[in-house]
C-alpha cells in the first residue's frame, strides 16, 4: 500500500464527511457543490448526517458506563480492539491480509493478542465455519476478518450456513473505501463502493462505519443485533484508511457503548393460552422440534412441556432439542396419528406436514400428506421475524392455525403454565394412559433399531451403523461431544448413542453447504477444549476436501478433534440424483471405471485423508476396511485426543 | 419447466409399491419364492446397476427415505422384479432396457445369499450402553 503524506491538509475523515453533507445538501438544493472535485478545501468537521434529535442526543451522551476515551493521535485501529475487547469475544478466527492490517496490528501488539485471541486460518470459508461450530458449543458468537471483496466472497457460503442456521457471526469485511488514497493495483481491486452487499442478503445487519465513534456505536450494534433472536451473522465494513489514521475526536471525547443483551422475543400471551387449550384438548398431540433450543435449559423446558401433555417428540435435526434417551422421543412417523401438532422453530412446516417423493423425470414429483384430514397445527418461532427475499431458506409456505411469532425458549415457561392451568383433573388419566402406551412403544422400537444395527455389522468397507457403535464405545465413559459434523451415516448416533446433553449433538449446517464441516467441527471442539471436553466428529470425504486447511489451524493452535472419516468414497447424495434421472429416463447409468455415475465418485485415485492429516501435524491412520481393526485404532486415537493432539482415522466406509 | 405436480390428501406412501411390497410379503409367507439365479453374477450386477448405492453392498439399508434392507428379502422373486420394475417411490424404477429379468434373478440370489445378521443381543456393542 502507497504511503500517504502525513501533512495533506484534508483527512479523510474530514473529506468523508464533506461529502456526506454535500450530499445531504445536494438533496435539498438541487445537488450544488459547495466545492470544487479536483481540489477540496479542508472543511471544518461537520456532522456526518443530520444533527441528532433530543431523544438521540440523549441516548448518545448520558447512558452510564460511558468511558469517556482520550485517545488524540493513537491509531483508531487501537480504539477499534478496545470496542472489540468490551463484548467478552475469545476468539478471533481469520486469514490474514492487507486490508485489515491495521486493526490486525492493533489487536495482537495493542491487544495483546487476547479476547480475542487470533486463530491463524487458511481460508474465510474455515474462520466462519468455526465461529459457527463454536456458538453451537458454546453459545457464545466469535469475530472473523475477511479480506475486502475476495475474502468476503471467499467466507460467503459459511455465511450463508450460518444464516440458515439462524447463528450468529460476527463478520468484519477489510475494505478500503477512499479510491484517491488507496494504494492502486491489487489493494483497489480488492476494495468495494458497497462491500457488505457481497452478503447482506444473508445476514441480518451490515454498517460501513466513517468514523471511530461510528465504529463503536455500530459495533456493539451489530453483536446486539447478532446476538438477539433470531441470530444471524452481522457485517462490519471496516475501512483500512480509517483503521490506520491517528484518532480524531473533533472536541468530542469518544466513547464505547455499553453492550446490554436484549431479551428475546416471546410469544404472545393470547395465542399462548390458545395453543395450550387445543395442546391439552387433543387426543394425540405431537411435538416437533427443530431449530428450537440452544440449552440444557432449554431442552430442560422441553422435556417439561412432554411430559405435562405426554406427547411424543419428533426431533428434527437442526438441534438436539430432546434427550435420545426419553420415552417420549419417537420417530416421525407418529406424525400420522395427530390431531394436534406443535412446531417448533421448524426450517420447514410444510415438509414437515406434506411428503415430496422425487419420483419422475420431469422433477414435478408426488405430494402426500402425512396427516390427517382436520389436524390442528401450531407453530412457534423467530424465523419468520427475519424473512429476506431473494434466498428461499423459508421453504414453502404452510397455513398453520396458531402462528406464533417468537422464540421457542423465551415461549416455552408461558407456554408451560398455560398448559398447566388449561389441563383439568379429568384429563389427567387419560394423558396418563396415553404415556404409558407411548413408553411401550419405545422400548419395541428400541430393540427393533439395535437388530437394525446388527445388519452388516462384519461388513466391508464397514457400515455406518457399526461405525457409531464403535466411536461410541471409546467414548462412552468420557465427558463427550459430537461436534458438528458432515454426511449421512443414517442417524445412527441419533439412533445408538444417548444424547443428553445439549453440547452431545448441535445440529446440521443449516444452509447444507458442503464445506462447513471441517471447520465447524474444530469450532467445536474448541469451545470443548476450554470445557475440558472430548470431541468427536464424523467426517464425511467430500466435506473435507473443500476446506482441508481447517485440519491446520486445529493442529497450529491445539485444539484435541478425533475426526473419524465417513469415507464413502463419492459424493453419494449425487450419485443417487443422477441414478434416479438414468432410472426415470430408461438408460444405463454411465459410471466410466468408478463404481457411481461419472462425476460423482471420489476415486481413483483414493485419496490418502490419514496422509493428507498428517501432512498438517495431525496424528492419523488408515485406511481402515476391516471393521474388526476399527475398534483398536479408535482406542489408540482416543488417547492421542486425550493427550492435547488432533487424530483422524481414515475409514472406507458404506454409502450411508 | 415444471407443470405442476400431483397432490394426494391422505395419503401415506406411494401406494403402488406398498401394495406390491405387501402383496409379496404375503406370497412369500406362502411359499412362492424361488431363487434359481447366480450369486456371483448378483453381486456383480448389484454393483454395476447401482443398488448399493441407497441399499448398501450389503443390503442394509440406510435411514427411512434411504433405500430399505433388502439383505434377505422375504420377498419372493416374482414380487421382487415386479416391485422393481413399478416402484413409484423414491426408488426409481428398473425396466428391461437397464436390467434385465435374468440379472434380476442373480442380484435375488446374491440377496438371499448374505449371511443371516447377527442378533442384536449377541454383540456386545449394541448392548454395552444404557438403553435409550
Amino acid at each position: 500500500m502507497a504511503v500517504k503524506p502525513s501533512n495533506m491538509t484534508l483527512n479523510r475523515r474530514k473529506f468523508l464527511a464533506t461529502a456526506a453533507v454535500a450530499g445531504a445538501t445536494g438533496a435539498t438544493t438541487g445537488g450544488v457543490l459547495p466545492a470544487s472535485a479536483t481540489e477540496p478545501q479542508a472543511p471544518q468537521r461537520l456532522p456526518s448526517a443530520l444533527p441528532p434529535n433530543a431523544h438521540v442526543a440523549a441516548a448518545e451522551t448520558e447512558v452510564p458506563n460511558i468511558s469517556p476515551y482520550s485517545t488524540e493521535g493513537r491509531p483508531a485501529s487501537d480504539f477499534m480492539v478496545d470496542v472489540i475487547k468490551t463484548l467478552d469475544i475469545k476468539y478471533l478466527p481469520a486469514n490474514p491480509a492487507s486490508s485489515y492490517r491495521a486493526l490486525h496490528e492493533s489487536l495482537i501488539d495493542y491487544g495483546k493478542n487476547t479476547m480475542p485471541e487470533y486463530l491463524t486460518c487458511t481460508h474465510e470459508e474455515v474462520a466462519v465455519g468455526i465461529a459457527h461450530g463454536y456458538y453451537k458449543i458454546a453459545n457464545k458468537p466469535l469475530i472473523t476478518v475477511c479480506h475486502g471483496t475476495v475474502g468476503l466472497m471467499h467466507a460467503t457460503i459459511n455465511i450463508y450456513n450460518a444464516f440458515c442456521d439462524r447463528v450468529p457471526v460476527i463478520v468484519i469485511a477489510g475494505n478500503d473505501l477512499d479510491a484517491a488514497h488507496r494504494a492502486p493495483g491489487v489493494p483497489t481491486i480488492h476494495s468495494a463502493q458497497d462491500i457488505n452487499a457481497i452478503v447482506r442478503e444473508f445476514t441480518k445487519w451490515d454498517d460501513t462505519p466513517v468514523s471511530a465513534q461510528h465504529f463503536a456505536q455500530s459495533f456493539v450494534r451489530a453483536y446486539q443485533m447478532a446476538t438477539t433472536p433470531p441470530c444471524a451473522p452481522v457485517v462490519i465494513a471496516l475501512d483500512n484508511g480509517l483503521a490506520q489514521e491517528p484518532i480524531r475526536d473533533y472536541g468530542q471525547q469518544l466513547y464505547i457503548p455499553k453492550f446490554v443483551p436484549m431479551a428475546a422475543p416471546a410469544g404472545e400471551l393470547g395465542a399462548v393460552r390458545e395453543a395450550a387449550r387445543l395442546l391439552v384438548g387433543a387426543e394425540h398431540p405431537v411435538i416437533v422440534a427443530d431449530r428450537a433450543v440452544n440449552t440444557q435449559n432449554g431442552i430442560a423446558l422441553l422435556v417439561q412441556l412432554a411430559e405435562l401433555l405426554q406427547a411424543p417428540v419428533v426431533r428434527q435435526r437442526a438441534r438436539l432439542n430432546f434427550p435420545t434417551t426419553h420415552y417420549l422421543s419417537r420417530p416421525a412417523s407418529v406424525i400420522a396419528q395427530a390431531d394436534v401438532i406443535l412446531g417448533l422453530e421448524l426450517s420447514d412446516y410444510w415438509d414437515t406436514v406434506n411428503q415430496f417423493v422425487d419420483n419422475n423425470a420431469e422433477g414435478v414429483g408426488t405430494v402426500y400428506s402425512r396427516i390427517k384430514p382436520g389436524t390442528r397445527l401450531i407453530s412457534i418461532g423467530a424465523s419468520q421475524l427475519m424473512t429476506k427475499s431473494n434466498y428461499q431458506d423459508f421453504e414453502r409456505f404452510q397455513s398453520v392455525d396458531v402462528p406464533i411469532a417468537g422464540d421457542v425458549e423465551a415461549t416455552l415457561p408461558s407456554l408451560i403454565e398455560a398448559v398447566k392451568l388449561a389441563l383439568p383433573d379429568d384429563r389427567k388419566d387419560v394423558i396418563d394412559q396415553r404415556g404409558a402406551a407411548i413408553r411401550k412403544d419405545h422400548e419395541s422400537s428400541r430393540a427393533t433399531t439395535l437388530q437394525a444395527a446388527a445388519i452388516a455389522w462384519d461388513a466391508s468397507p464397514i457400515s455406518t451403523a457399526r461405525l457409531c457403535a464403535e466411536i461410541y464405545a471409546q467414548i462412552k465413559d468420557l465427558d463427550w461431544s459430537l461436534v458438528p459434523s458432515s454426511g449421512n451415516v443414517s442417524g445412527w448416533p441419533q439412533r445408538l448413542w444417548p444424547m443428553e446433553k445439549h453440547y452431545h449433538w448441535t445440529g446440521t449446517s443449516g444452509g447444507y453447504g458442503v464445506g462447513w464441516g471441517a471447520p465447524a467441527s474444530v469450532g467445536g471442539a474448541l469451545a470443548n477444549r476450554d470445557d475440558g471436553r472430548f470431541s468427536v466428529s464424523i467426517q464425511s470425504d467430500g466435506d473435507l476436501m473443500y476446506a482441508p486447511g481447517a485440519l491446520w489451524t486445529a493442529a497450529r493452535h491445539r485444539i484435541p478433534l478425533l475426526a473419524v472419516m465417513h469415507n464413502n468414497r463419492g459424493y453419494h447424495q449425487e450419485v443417487m440424483h443422477v441414478q434416479r434421472l438414468a432410472s426415470f429416463r430408461d438408460r444405463v447409468v454411465s459410471t466410466g471405471s468408478d463404481l457411481g455415475p461419472i462425476g460423482t465418485s471420489i476415486m481413483n485415485p483414493d485419496i490418502e485423508y490419514h496422509k493428507l492429516a498428517q501432512s498438517m501435524g495431525w496424528w492419523a491412520k488408515g485406511p481402515i476396511v476391516d471393521p474388526a481393526d476399527l475398534g483398536p485404532a479408535l482406542k489408540e486415537a482416543v488417547a492421542v485426543v486425550q493427550s492435547g493432539q488432533p487424530a483422524l482415522l481414515n475409514v472406507w466406509s458404506q454409502p450411508r | 419447466m415444471r407443470m405442476g405436480m400431483r397432490f394426494v390428501r391422505g395419503s401415506r406412501a406411494p401406494a403402488l409399491a406398498a401394495l406390491v411390497a405387501i402383496a409379496a410379503i404375503v406370497a412369500g409367507a406362502s411359499g412362492s419364492a424361488r431363487a434359481d439365479g447366480d450369486a456371483q453374477k448378483g453381486k456383480a450386477a448389484f454393483v454395476s446397476h447401482g443398488c448399493w448405492e441407497c441399499h448398501g453392498f450389503s443390503g442394509q439399508g440406510g435411514e427411512t427415505s434411504n433405500g430399505k434392507v433388502i439383505a434377505r428379502t422375504l420377498l419372493p422373486l416374482d414380487a421382487f422384479v415386479s416391485f422393481v420394475r413399478n416402484t413409484n417411490g423414491e426408488m426409481p424404477p428398473f425396466k428391461e432396457a437397464i436390467i434385465s429379468d435374468a440379472e434380476l434373478a442373480d442380484i435375488y440370489t446374491y440377496l438371499q445369499s448374505l449371511p443371516q445378521p447377527k442378533a442384536a443381543r449377541d454383540i456386545p456393542l449394541l448392548n454395552d450402553r444404557r438403553s435409550q
